[in-house]
């Protein structure tokens, strides 16, 4: 499940063509075209309302375009919901932290392997040792790559809800790991957090980008130019669900229509206060 | 002392059965959001189901099964047929189409079974009583909180400890992110609906043992709405808790109000306790307090 047979870095990964989405008379998205090749980190940035989670759902499939293709790996997936998206490798975190509050950590990201299980609801029951066997793998994977990688050793039985924001979104990347995904979607992972949470943050995504065990591609929305400007291979920028441009951090910053809706006239290294 | 240590068993062994029926109710209400009131007539399937195989002499335990397999299937069609449309409709439209449920199933039943109090014969459990120590049960009784304790064990392991199940409580607890790892809610819905049904199924049958069935066991359905508002509605463990609270609170009204207020004070007292408890713990026992900012 997941393995991009034949795909090489640089390859396209997800593409949207003429992408449109409506809310009665608002349009969220107008005509939008995309594509994220393998290996990249490609960044949507974009005022506040300019559509970018609108965007990440629907290339997650929690919501449908009204008119345009979406293609993973080479498929159209327009038809395709959430779940089965998930299974085709493309797992997300929200902007607003999405955890199952009452579950501990070990179990969020154990649902993470959900779609890794071969065993069905009825083996599962019946064949003890084979799902027994497979618990103990996906066991030894969650708590070597994933627990080690985030350093979440110490809060493993923790319920999630009890945990203050910045870990519980480092939870969120975890579960969102777990699936071993080729596309990564991450909506605003730094947002809400203090400065020192961001440095990790941001150094657990370039670890995903670049270490050979992960080299997962990411969709990065974020507001913090000086990370997105850092991380990025690729920044597209949205403004009332058009694009202004898409192109490598340098041409975005030197873009006229770029500073004037977005950055401002003024620094643009200027990040948050 | 000991009239009360009596009632106080009773009270427990059929809160038993009402835990299990509330289970049921909660699993639903949990994953799904949906609050049913069909409940009651859902028990009443599953009793005539395993009282007819067991008229036609097939054995008790393997009628209780092959209701089990029926309400499996029946909770699957449930919900594929009449819910699965009805995701993200107003809460009001759900319920309705609930009610509807219920007439239908009941007319359903009506017309296959009659409306005559039908009886297990022979007897699936012996009448002779049981004595624990200064306490006499009834077999029935002891047998049916038995077999619901087991069912309710069964079920909870199975959230506990199976993939599938921690897929449930992660659709319940939140259902874009369940959907974000891969799982699916129309699968989880329908393996609420699945195990309610078969958890009132049981419920029916051991209380039609004890009572004998006729259309009037649905009121078990009406029964477990106190159950689960103590419990706090979306609690598996506040399901359980508060089934055998009201099989308790019924009994002892039972036993030592009847004599001053003839009648119905058997039926009514689960809800006005109810009305009650609300107004001291309004989320019930383990409810979530939505706590809104403002």
């Amino acid at each position: 499940m997941g393995t991009a047979a034949g795909m090489k870095q640089g390859d396209e990964l997800l593409a949207l063509s003429d992408v449109h989405m409506h809310f009665g008379k608002v349009a969220a998205l107008s005509g939008i075209n995309l594509t994220i090749r393998k290996g990249e980190i490609h960044s949507v940035i974009g005022p506040n309302g300019a559509g970018k989670t609108v965007m990440m759902n629907i290339i997650n499939g929690l919501y449908r375009p009204q008119k345009g293709t979406i293609r993973f790996k080479g498929k159209r997936i327009n038809t395709l919901k959430p779940h089965a998206r998930a299974k085709l490798g493309i797992a997300r975190t929200f902007q607003k932290v999405e955890v199952f509050g009452g579950m501990t950590v070990l179990d969020n990201i154990r649902l993470g392997r959900h779609v890794h299980y071969r065993s069905g609801i009825l083996s599962g029951a019946v064949y003890l040792g084979r799902a027994k066997k497979e618990e103990i793998e996906h066991r030894a994977f969650i708590e070597e790559e994933i627990i080690d990688l985030l350093e979440i050793e110490q809060i493993r039985h923790k319920p999630v809800g009890m945990l203050p924001y910045g870990l519980q979104k480092r939870v969120e990347l975890g579960r969102a790991l777990a699936l071993e995904p080729e596309l990564l979607i991450l909506d605003e992972p730094l947002a809400g957090l203090n400065l020192e949470e961001v440095e990790d943050m941001a150094r657990f995504i370039l670890d995903i980008n670049e270490e050979k065990r992960w080299r997962v591609t990411c969709l990065l929305v974020e507001h913090d130019m000086g990370v997105v400007m850092d991380l990025s291979n690729r920044v597209f920028v949205l403004n009332f669900g058009n694009m202004i441009m898409d192109g490598t951090p340098e041409a975005v910053q030197n873009h006229p229509e770029v500073i004037k809706a977005y950055l401002g006239e003024e620094d643009l290294y200027a990040t948050r206060a | 002392m000991e009239l009360f240590l009596m009632t106080l068993t009773t009270g427990i062994m059929v809160g038993g059965i009402y835990a299990l029926v509330a289970l049921g109710w909660v699993l639903i209400y949990k994953c799904s959001g949906v609050l049913n009131l069909a409940m009651g007539e859902m028990t009443l399937i599953g009793a005539y189901v395993s009282l007819s195989f067991y008229s036609m002499g097939v054995p008790f335990l393997l009628a209780l099964a092959i209701s089990l397999i029926i309400g499996f299937v029946l909770g699957i069609l449930t919900e594929r047929i009449f819910l699965d449309k009805l995701i993200g409709e107003p809460v009001l439209t759900v319920i309705m189409v609930t009610v509807g449920l219920s007439f239908f199933f009941k007319g359903t039943v009506e017309f296959i079974w009659g409306t005559d109090t039908r009886v297990f014969t022979p007897p699936v459990f012996s009448i002779e009583p049981i004595h624990i120590g200064p306490l006499i049960v009834g077999q029935v009784y002891l047998w049916s909180f038995v077999a619901a304790i087991v069912l309710l064990i069964v079920f909870v392991c199975f959230f506990k400890y199976t993939r599938w199940g921690l897929a449930m409580q992660a659709t319940a607890d939140d259902e874009m992110a369940a959907l974000s790892v891969g799982v699916s809610a129309r699968y989880v819905y329908a393996a609420a609906w699945a195990i309610a049904f078969m958890a009132a199924g049981v419920g029916g049958t051991l209380l039609g043992n004890i009572n004998g069935l006729n259309i009037s066991v649905s009121y078990l359905g009406l029964l477990v709405l106190p159950a689960v508002v103590l419990g706090g509605l979306n609690s598996v463990p506040g399901a359980i808790v508060g089934g055998i609270i009201i099989g308790v609170l019924q009994n002892l009204c039972g036993t030592y109000l009847d004599r001053y207020f003839p009648g119905a004070v058997k039926e009514i007292a689960p809800f006005a306790f109810m009305a009650i408890f609300l107004l001291f713990k309004p989320y019930g026992l383990w409810g979530w307090e939505r706590i809104e900012r403002v």
